[in-house]
């Protein structure tokens, strides 16, 4: 379980999370959603220590995270897997490497225990033959996939999704949204997503934090989010005529 | 401005210099960059310093026409020169320009496509893992690149001489065996060093704090190049102030 508590941050001026409390709960999918600019990268970043917040703090089962140093913060670390937005896949490092980098740095594993290991991670994302490919000569889907399957080569324990589903076509994030939710199932991980992306909300999110302006606006499941009568949910959610006339139509 | 970068170049290295997670991967890493640095870099400073030290010949003849100095002089001149000043330094302001650049726009390029973040999140010190071993194949590579750019300058003073005339070949050799001070090449080995230090330190910090996109990657490569070589220049005259 994930706790954030009282979170502000600040760049210069601009305030951008103004006292965010929420509990993300393991074996579920927890989508942080709002329009651009609303705090939910930087949300995420606080929670996984890339920022940290000016006031609050951030609990990884119960341990404090925020008040840790880099070496104390190591084995929560060592339980946590992140898709970036742009995969951020070690572009000097083919597909199978960029996989068992984390085996190889923290683990005594064999070679070949190494790559058996991605063998199996590339299976679950339904990956094959791609081990010895560089980044470069994956498509965006692709890269997205291997992505995950860097992020729980090390089973773990917490899942960071940072915007998986920009940049592809409706299929192939379809078939994200449903590999994030078969992982957040069989490893019991707490995944926190931050999406905009209005198929995934529908689609997979058991939780859903609503930021608006950098607060805390709303939050629910997603069929709690239908029947919802928030106005700013609604103008964000139902923005497109597609969308609007789906919901009249389950109402 | 300067003392907070300074401070924060400093609070870098700090990162840096700590335990590594497995020495086995820098190890491998290590090696990688000597090769980078190192043999790639080589046939870069052959040219140049050959070229110098045919220059330097054919120049220190052109300024001692005088029938009271032996031509044996500038054999003894262009060796002193080239290990105390334009081996070490020429070849410092050349790596500073070939490796420096190509350091920082590479961890420049990882922290804009956020694979720093990704190291970091891993667990990993990402400084540590980047910097250390790129840190040390210059403070190893340097020195060894300088040596074989002040042999080759000094044999491209013996070719350019000959060529041109300026000096025949038993004098030059005579010149550069006469009153050698070994010292004079403890003093290159240490600029060396130093050299080495900066070239890869200097980018890798304008690298890792870079902030924004490409435009800003090719900025810092050109900042970190000016302010390699002026710290190149400066500790040259600190090292050679301090020794001579």
């Amino acid at each position: 379980m994930i706790e954030v508590q009282n979170i502000y941050k600040s760049f210069g001026d601009n305030e951008v999370l103004k006292g965010i409390d929420a509990i993300f709960e393991p074996g579920k999918v927890n989508l942080i959603i709002g329009g651009s600019g609303s705090g939910k990268s930087t949300l995420l970043k606080c929670i996984v220590g890339l920022h940290d917040p000016d006031q609050g703090e951030v609990f990884f089962d119960q341990q404090e995270f925020t008040g840790m140093d880099f070496e104390e913060r190591i084995p929560i670390r060592r339980n946590l897997g992140m898709l970036f937005q742009n995969s951020a896949l070690f572009d000097s490092m083919t597909v199978e490497q960029n996989i068992i980098f984390a085996l190889s740095m923290f683990t005594d594993m064999s070679q070949a225990e190494k790559i058996e290991r991605a063998n199996f991670c590339l299976d679950r994302v339904n990956l094959k033959n791609v081990n010895k490919l560089y980044p470069s000569e994956l498509s965006g889907g692709m890269k997205k996939r291997v992505g995950i399957a860097r992020a729980i080569s090390m089973s773990p324990k917490y899942l960071f999704c940072d915007e998986p589903n920009s940049g592809l076509d409706p299929a192939t994030s379809i078939l994200i949204d449903e590999l994030i939710q078969e992982l957040t199932e069989e490893y019991q991980c707490t995944t926190l997503v931050v999406t905009h992306d209005m198929n995934s909300v529908m689609g997979i999110g058991d939780y859903i934090l609503f930021l608006y302006n950098g607060q805390k606006f709303w939050e629910g499941s997603n069929e709690e989010m239908l029947r919802s009568d928030v106005q700013e949910l609604n103008d964000f959610v139902f923005a497109s005529p597609l969308m609007k006339a789906a919901r009249d139509s389950i109402k | 401005m300067i003392f907070h970068h300074f401070g924060s170049y400093i609070l870098l290295l700090k990162k840096v210099f700590k335990k590594p997670e497995k020495w086995k991967i820098y190890l491998k890493e290590i090696f990688h960059e000597m090769n980078e640095i190192g043999i790639g870099s080589l046939s870069l400073i052959l040219i140049i310093s050959t070229f110098i030290g045919a220059v330097m010949t054919l120049q220190i003849a052109f300024q001692l026409v005088s029938d009271l100095i032996p031509t044996a002089v500038i054999g003894q001149i262009n060796r002193d020169s080239n290990i105390l000043e334009l081996g070490p330094t020429i070849s410092g302001l050349v790596l500073m320009g070939k490796v420096g650049s190509a350091i920082s726009s590479q961890i420049g390029s990882m922290r804009v496509t956020e694979q720093i973040d990704a190291l970091e999140i891993m667990g990993i010190n990402a400084p540590g893992f980047l910097i250390l071993p790129k840190i040390i194949a210059g403070v190893i590579m340097v020195p060894v690149l300088v040596i074989i750019a002040i042999f080759c300058a000094i044999t491209g003073g013996l070719i350019g001489g000959s060529l041109s005339g300026a000096v025949a070949p038993s004098d030059y050799i005579q010149g550069i065996q006469e009153g050698f001070n070994g010292f004079t090449v403890t003093v290159a080995i240490v600029k060396a060093i130093i050299y080495g230090f900066i070239i890869t330190s200097v980018p890798a910090y304008k690298g890792f704090y870079v902030r924004g996109g490409a435009l800003e990657v090719g900025q810092a490569g050109t900042q970190a190049v000016v302010i390699g070589c002026i710290s190149i220049l400066a500790c040259d005259y600190i090292i050679t102030a301090l020794m001579l």
